[in-house]
């Protein structure tokens, strides 16, 4: 191996990324670890059970949240259900949004919702899969209540001052979902077309849908 | 299901107490007023829960929207942003108790 890779100019070699080992556990780290290992002992679940959960969870992705929107956006007695009662409807579609019942919160040209969860970083896995770690960031959960629109701007939304941001802190046992506006110009799109619109980050309240590419 | 004590609707704040333990009222809202948006049903007592008491009474829990500048007297955005939060009914109380 050469330092060089390329370039003319030789340098010290590049420090390694470290391996998850070389950092110490943390306190929470151990006690998960403790406390998973005393489960299965105890026989309250197997570690095969676990290896399920853990997958079902990781195969969650904002492409379930995105059918579901996609649905409301072109079945108004659907958006009707969704908005009563989401895990129901999101059923309907042959989604499992879990137990933990999930509301959804609707954008209109006067009111846009955006989602945080101040005291930890409760998400909607079931239909949005793993959060992204900004929304777990100290970050994001201080100032979306503090001054949402100033973080909506670093998200590139910027919304005019007749508009009133409605912020969800997401404290208790319930997750939120924000339903988007439908974009513009996208009457001729069918349902899984417009789906391929519904970004993440537009169910979590931060982005609006972008406008189909020309 | 207990009958909610506040309607939709309702003037109410979030108690400005600072017990020890698992709570769920965020620090930042504590004495803010706003109004019952909506009435969610009642829920384990995340309080007792968290220590394993599982087989107290349950609580109402409420949607309160409150607007943005009663959160932050300096709020820098537009006085008709709001913020909804779930709150348990044992730390809501009318808004009227409390003068100020």
């Amino acid at each position: 191996m050469s330092d060089t890779h390329g370039h003319s100019h030789p340098h010290p070699p590049h420090p390694n990324q470290p391996d998850i080992e070389d950092a110490p556990l943390t306190h929470y780290q151990i006690l998960e670890l403790a406390v998973a290992e005393l489960l299965i002992e105890k026989g309250i679940f197997s570690g095969d059970d676990m290896r399920r959960t853990l997958e079902m969870i990781d195969a969650r992705s904002p492409a379930d949240g995105a059918k579901v929107v996609a649905r409301a956006w072109v079945d108004p007695e659907f958006k009707a259900r969704l908005l009563e009662d989401t895990n129901a409807a999101a059923a309907e579609l042959g989604i499992d949004a879990g137990t933990i019942p999930i509301t959804t919160v609707e954008n209109t040209p006067s009111v846009h919702n955006a989602i945080v969860c101040t005291l930890c970083s409760c998400y909607p896995r079931l239909l949005l899969g793993l959060p992204p770690d900004w929304y777990k960031s100290r970050a994001y959960r201080s100032r979306l209540v503090r001054e949402p629109r100033a973080v909506l701007a670093e998200f590139g939304t910027v919304l005019p001052d007749d508009i009133e941001v409605r912020v969800h802190d997401s404290t208790a046992e319930l997750r939120y979902l924000v339903l988007p506006m439908r974009p513009a110009a996208t009457e001729n799109m069918d349902e899984a077309a417009l789906a391929k619109l519904v970004t993440r980050d537009c169910m979590i309240g931060v982005t609006v849908p972008a406008p189909p590419p020309d | 299901m207990s009958a909610p004590r506040f309607p939709v609707g309702a003037a109410v704040r979030i108690r400005r107490a600072y017990p020890p333990g698992h709570v769920r009222a965020p620090f930042y809202l504590r004495g803010c007023a706003g109004a019952v948006s909506h009435i969610v049903g009642d829920m384990a007592n995340p309080e007792e829960f968290a220590y394993g008491r599982c087989d107290g009474p349950p609580l109402t829990v409420y949607r309160v929207r409150i607007r943005q500048p009663d959160i932050w007297p300096d709020y820098a955005g537009p006085a008709q942003d709001t913020l909804v939060v779930d709150v348990y009914e044992n730390w809501l109380e009318p808004a009227e108790q409390e003068a100020t």
